[in-house]
């Protein structure tokens, strides 16, 4: 931008002093921000606290953001109006093209990540941020069926995920079950809960939801944290069983008598064995939670769920039951919330309360959010590069949070709908033969 | 929150002592509550969305507080009521700009957008400005010295004396010397005209020549320097401040707000009030360690049973 | 009063016979709405005939919107009881949900701001208003989900259900594309080929022809008919635009300030004083012919909608 500035074409046009004035008046702005917090920080020294002076980090903000202000201020004034509304259909058809490439690219998918954990680069690291990946894949998907589809703003999602996740942990300490027994228990008992939670709320309009369920989460946390005798609080429960191959254990050692995977395999030992089934199993867990959203969606269920987000009041005079559509989005969010849960405490092996905080919940939002509200590939994108991302630069760990807040935000502003916000029809009038009753 | 003075009461004896200093306490916390509220309420009643960054502005208000209490004892400006001045006034000032800069970078473009939009784009801004101030000030709690020491003992029987503090007598004073002068704005003024105006109908209001976008950001501008109030009289009363305190505090005065009938400002107060006595109460007679949990289902239930609050107009949907 | 003289209208404000003396098919008694001090409507009784249009007309404010909202379950009236009889069934309108009254007594309506899901296309909009019938269909999902039974043959059915209705409002090339997208009188008829969808035995219509030009204005009248005369059912109209009221309604009520004031064919009112005087005002009426009285009402009310609650 800055080297076009020469063309006289509309420089001309162009009022550079009151420009410079709104860029001064951002830069006061960010003067009287910056003062206070960025300027001086509390440091704790003896006998009290102390001070700690920096005002290089006010001149330089206040200059970044004067110099910012500047170049979009000039951006906004050489571009036509029209290239602007140009922009959401630009981006609208960068949504459509990748959701059709999604559809061809799908199956593509697939064979990748199932031959990930075999590619020559991999290794034990690799594929566990890939497990991770799927977990947040699969966590974003379940709550895209709430938010997405249904509208339904779900501040307290991680609810559920630690209901599935406590289920399965208290399930299998004390009754000795089998992995795939508990996962459905904790998926069902998480969508009971969902229901409970639910039936009161559910009439509330969005916003008041949105704080309600934020409530809801954190009454679990704190009764889990409390609630001593049964959920050992703060200490959390450990030894959780790990999964086994349908009876078969991954340990090195067997009892007599038994076997193990490697044993009944002929193998040697690996510790890689459980990490790529663990690998596998969330893999399968994620893709069930796809295709059940993408054949829901085109049920007169999932349908109505749209219907609902986009008008409830329409939705009643076409005689839809509002409370019981919407009960059956938050409970089928919550099972897959609590089966996502239950993987998560058999692959940790240990879960206390800390690990089901507000900042999970609003992470898994922020996925949903930015992938774009309702599309499945998006919320793929956005946990590759949230999740992923955050991983492979640990060191910017601390700054993790403020940027998804930031973007969260600079999404919200940019593109209200989420990045690749495209829908799809759930069916063509074209596709559909005519005089199909025969 | 943490506790008042009186928490390790004997319980046997004094009953009536015991009641009247949590009563105490609980409003106490009630200001406090009712003050962050208020910027709820006002928000919503204006443009409909509920401002989830507000806890923050007030943790960064209490941060404000903090730094400019510091640098005036470093000045040697240490007589009580000039320094507690020259803190409210400059942590206003300072706090009000964020309160502005959130409202102009995160809210006013969404304008008109999706409901949810403007929602989620608050919780980005509350999870932005925790992070800014943990980054910047470090994670760890601040504690300060305090500032206003020593109370008036109001009653005493069998070694449990009721203790009114004068810290407790500044923060109730503040609090209502500061409702009335923003009730007489709201009653009196330009400002406060088109801000009831624009509640009304906001359309209208601009067809009238009102500046629309002006009186929303000023109404961000009081809501945020009200909490700013609040972060000090926090930071004064607990005399330990973190960058988290805003999350729990603004959802309690969110309660507060819905309870009383949000969009009213009477509500907002009584509501604050009903909270703050709730907590405290909750607290002394059953257990400490659910009182966030009492909060939130009296939030549930309101919302379920009465979600007009107490004060506040019934809404008809229109069809 | 005997079905011969129903052609003559009586002034008992709660007579709830119908003109033509067509069978009633919804019987609105002594319907009393409050918000507050503020009466929207005032102890209103009337009867709509089965298979005829009813015209409800009446000056900004009469409190014709508010009376849509409790006979479709949106608002609880304060007073009254709303009888739908239809096919021998009685429901009492007033204590049902809103969802209800369209799923059991299948009441359908429109609204004056229309009312899509504009994110979704034109087929799919009418598809959700075949939700309850697909539900039941798809086994409540459980069958659809597995694929088995005959939720296919029941989506293809209502697929060409909501085809003939795409034809039958002119809309059946723009079938796949979001109904956000179209036209304002596009908008509008889809609002109707929607409602229409979920099969209705009363269908109400609130300013289903304010913002169309004369051209679409016409359409909209024969498709009225057309609905009337075909699928036999009984239509309720909020209509400001006289030329639409007059030339097919079979029964006009009129009401002003919550109250009715008129009754009776649309000849009858045509020729009320009162309803001159409640358009026009006391002084001027004896100085007008109704004729030009009702055309100059209907001059100075089509240009303002919106209705003060």
């Amino acid at each position: 931008m800055a080297v076009e500035a020469d063309k006289p074409g509309w420089a001309a046009n162009v009022d550079l002093p009151a420009l410079l004035k709104e860029a001064g008046l951002a830069a006061l702005v960010m003067f009287g921000l910056a003062i206070s917090i960025i300027g001086i920080r509390t440091v704790t020294i003896t006998g009290g606290l102390g001070l700690e002076y920096r005002w290089d980090w006010v001149a330089f903000s206040v200059a970044v953001v004067f110099a910012g202000r500047f170049l979009l201020a000039l951006r906004r004034e050489t571009r036509s109006p029209a290239k602007r509304a140009e922009r959401e259909v630009v981006m609208d058809r960068i949504g459509a093209s990748v959701q059709k490439a999604a559809k061809v690219a799908g199956p593509l998918f697939i064979v990748i990540a199932i031959a990930l954990p075999w590619m020559p680069f991999s290794n034990r690291y690799i594929v566990d941020i890939a497990t991770l990946v799927l977990m947040y894949i699969m966590l974003g998907w379940g709550l895209n069926i709430v938010v997405g589809l249904a509208g339904l703003l779900d501040l307290g999602y991680v609810a559920f995920y630690a209901v599935g996740a406590y289920s399965y942990a208290l399930i299998a300490v004390h009754f000795d079950l089998s992995f795939w027994i508990c996962l459905p228990l904790a998926g069902l008992f998480a969508a009971t809960f969902g229901v409970i939670l639910g039936f009161p709320v559910l009439r509330l309009r969005g916003d008041y939801l949105a704080i309600v369920t934020l409530g809801f989460g954190e009454i679990i946390r704190v009764v889990l944290l409390n609630w001593y005798e049964f959920t050992r609080g703060p200490d959390g429960i450990s030894g959780i069983p790990r999964p086994s191959f349908f009876g078969l254990p991954f340990s090195r050692r067997v009892q007599e008598g038994e076997q193990s995977f490697h044993t009944f395999f002929g193998l040697d030992f690996s510790s890689m064995h459980r990490i790529m089934f663990l690998y596998y199993l969330i893999l399968v867990l994620a893709l069930i939670t796809n295709f059940f959203t993408l054949r829901i969606r085109k049920l007169p269920v999932g349908r109505a769920w749209e219907a609902l987000r986009e008008d409830e009041i329409a939705c009643r005079s076409l005689g839809i039951n509002p409370t019981n559509t919407k009960l059956t989005a938050f409970a089928i969010g919550a099972m897959f919330g609590g089966f996502a849960g239950s993987f998560f405490a058999t692959r940790q092996g240990f879960i206390s309360p800390e690990s089901f905080t507000f900042v999970e919940s609003a992470v898994i939002l922020a996925i949903v959010v930015l992938g774009g509200m309702g599309s499945q590939i998006g919320v793929v994108i956005a946990a590759v590069l949230l999740i992923g991302g955050t991983e492979l630069f640990r060191e910017l760990e601390q700054f993790r949070m403020l940027a998804f807040g930031g973007a969260m935000v600079l999404i919200m502003v940019w593109r209200p709908r989420g990045l690749l916000s495209h829908r799809d029809p759930t069916l063509r009038l074209n596709d559909t033969p005519k005089g199909g009753t025969s | 929150m943490k506790q008042g003075p009186g928490r390790t009461a004997p319980r046997q004896t004094g009953y009536m002592e015991y009641f009247l200093q949590q009563l105490i306490n609980g409003v106490t916390l009630g200001a406090i509550y009712g003050l962050i509220a208020i910027g709820y309420t006002m928000v919503y009643g204006i443009i409909g969305m509920i401002n989830f960054a507000h806890g923050d502005i007030f943790m960064i208000g209490a941060f404000i507080g903090l730094i400019t209490f510091l640098i005036l004892g470093l000045a040697g400006i240490t007589w009580v009521p000039l320094a507690l001045l020259i803190v409210l006034v400059v942590a206003m000032l300072l706090t009000s700009v964020y309160g502005w800069t959130v409202e102009r970078l995160a809210y006013r473009p969404l304008r008109g957008s999706h409901r949810l939009a403007p929602l989620i784009s608050a919780i980005g801004m509350s999870i932005f400005l925790q992070n800014y101030v943990q980054l910047l000030q470090g994670a760890r709690v601040r504690p300060m010295p305090p500032v206003v020491q020593g109370g008036v003992t109001l009653m005493e029987t069998d070694g449990f004396a009721v203790q009114l503090s004068y810290v407790q007598i500044m923060i109730v004073v503040t609090t209502v010397a500061l409702m009335t002068i923003f009730a007489l704005i709201i009653a009196r003024t330009s400002l406060g005209r088109a801000q009831r105006a624009c509640e009304q109908d906001r359309t209208m209001a601009a067809l009238l020549g009102i500046n629309v976008d002006r009186t929303i950001s000023l109404t961000f501008v009081t809501g945020a320097g009200l909490a700013a109030v609040a972060g000090i009289l926090f930071l004064v009363y607990y005399g330990v401040i973190d960058f988290y305190i805003g999350f729990l505090a603004g959802i309690k005065a969110f309660t507060a707000a819905v309870l009383g009938g949000i969009g009213s400002l009477p509500g907002a107060m009584l509501g604050g009030l009903l909270i703050g006595l709730i907590e405290t109460f909750w607290s002394a007679y059953f257990t400490i360690e659910y009182k966030d949990v009492a909060a939130f289902s009296i939030l549930v239930l309101v919302l379920i049973f009465r979600p007009t609050g107490l004060l506040g107009r019934p809404e008809v949907e229109k069809v | 009063m005997t079905l011969a003289e129903a052609d003559s209208p009586s002034h008992d404000p709660h007579d709830t016979t119908v003109p033509s003396g067509a069978r009633p098919l919804l019987t609105v008694e002594h319907l009393t709405m409050r918000f507050g001090g503020l009466v929207a409507v005032n102890d209103v009784s009337f009867a709509a005939g089965d298979a005829e249009i009813t015209a409800i007309i009446g000056p900004n404010g009469a409190g014709k919107t508010t009376l849509f909202n409790c006979l479709t379950g949106f608002y609880k009236p304060t007073v009254g009881r709303l009888t739908l009889d239809s096919s021998g069934r009685q429901h009492f309108l007033e204590r049902m949900d809103d969802f209800r009254i369209a799923q059991k007594a299948h009441v359908g309506r429109t609204f004056q701001n229309i009312r899509l899901f504009p994110a979704m296309s034109v087929l799919e909009n009418l598809m959700v208003a075949q939700h309850n019938a697909l539900m039941v269909a798809s086994g409540y999902s459980v069958f659809g989900l597995l694929g088995i039974g005959g939720y296919r043959k029941a989506e293809h059915e209502a697929v060409d259900y909501a085809r003939y209705w795409l034809e039958q409002v002119n809309l059946i090339d723009r079938a796949d594309d979001n109904a956000g997208d179209l036209p304002y009188g596009a908008q509008r008829r889809l609002e109707i080929a929607r409602a229409m969808c979920s099969r209705p035995v009363l269908l109400c219509l609130d300013e289903p022809a304010a913002g169309l030009n004369p051209r679409e204005s016409a359409e909209l009248n024969a498709l009225l008919l057309y609905i009337k005369e075909k699928h036999q059912i009984g239509l309720l109209l909020i209509e400001h635009d006289m030329s639409v009221v007059m030339e097919i309604s079979d029964h006009i009520v009129v009401l002003d300030y919550g109250r009715k004031i008129s009754d009776g064919t649309p000849s009858f009112v045509r020729g009320d004083p009162t309803v001159i005087r409640a358009y026009l005002g006391e002084e001027e009426d004896d100085e007008i012919p109704p004729e030009v009285a009702a055309d100059l009402a209907a001059e100075a009310d089509s240009g303002n909608d919106g209705e003060g609650r």
